[in-house]
């Protein structure tokens, strides 16, 4: 087996969370709905996440749970418990997050009537029509009275 | 880890993730985006992190999915793209 196919299929699992990065990040830059950005995100997240717990892998390693039988003194007995604690973490700040900017697209969606992104820029352009109604209507309305 | 386990879990982590993001309907986005983090969990849990892979599981494939629906409910289910 060449060199490089050996760095290849040693790593595979780190080449899988890569691609899945990379289809989060098209996913947040290039599709057009909102609704398919907070996926991209929610896919970059969990690629990140994932990243972390496989760097704290080891072969032949068990559960970071204390066994009497095995010995606790063996660097390689047991995983490392420190990444999956600080992922731990971060998956709850990230659901938040995602909380977040649900909340922040139905606000969009009540203000604008749509989610697609040229639409939204197309509307945010144009000086809105129903504000200047608003502002007309009011003053006739109170004059009348 | 079983290799062959893992290569699975990861050739369907990546097929949920396209079929989540170029889905026409949002409803089947929200479906498959619960089904990437539920198998997210799988995949932390045969790597040894139980307590990551059932915080994963309830969020990923729990609350992000209900939010979701949730936030379709409000706004639109069709999507150009």
């Amino acid at each position: 087996m060449p060199e490089w196919l050996e760095y290849v299929h040693d790593r595979y699992a780190y080449w899988a969370i890569v691609f899945l990065m990379i289809i989060g990040l098209y996913g947040m830059l290039f599709k057009n709905n909102l609704h398919k950005k907070v996926v991209g995100m929610i896919i970059f997240q969990n690629s990140m996440i994932l990243l972390f717990v496989t760097a704290a892998f080891k072969w032949d390693a068990t559960v970071p749970v204390r066994d009497a039988e095995i010995d606790v003194n063996v660097v390689g007995n047991y995983l490392n418990p420190l990444p999956h604690t600080l992922m731990l973490t971060a998956i709850v700040v990230g659901v938040a997050i995602v909380g977040v900017a649900f909340a922040l697209l139905i606000k969009i969606y009540d203000n604008y009537g749509t989610i697609e992104e040229d639409e939204l820029l197309e509307k945010l352009q144009s000086p809105a029509p129903e504000d200047d109604d608003s502002e007309d209507s009011f003053p006739s309305k109170g004059g009348s009275v | 880890m079983n290799w062959i386990l893992e290569i699975f879990l990861d050739i369907l982590l990546i097929t949920t993730a396209i079929v989540a993001l170029q889905a026409k309907d949002l409803i089947t986005s929200a479906v498959a985006t619960a089904a990437f983090g539920f198998t997210v969990a799988l995949l932390f849990i045969s790597m040894g992190a139980i307590d990551v892979g059932f915080t994963e599981a309830v969020v990923g494939a729990g609350i992000v999915g209900v939010f979701f629906v949730a936030a379709i409910y409000r706004t639109t289910r069709k999507t150009k793209d």
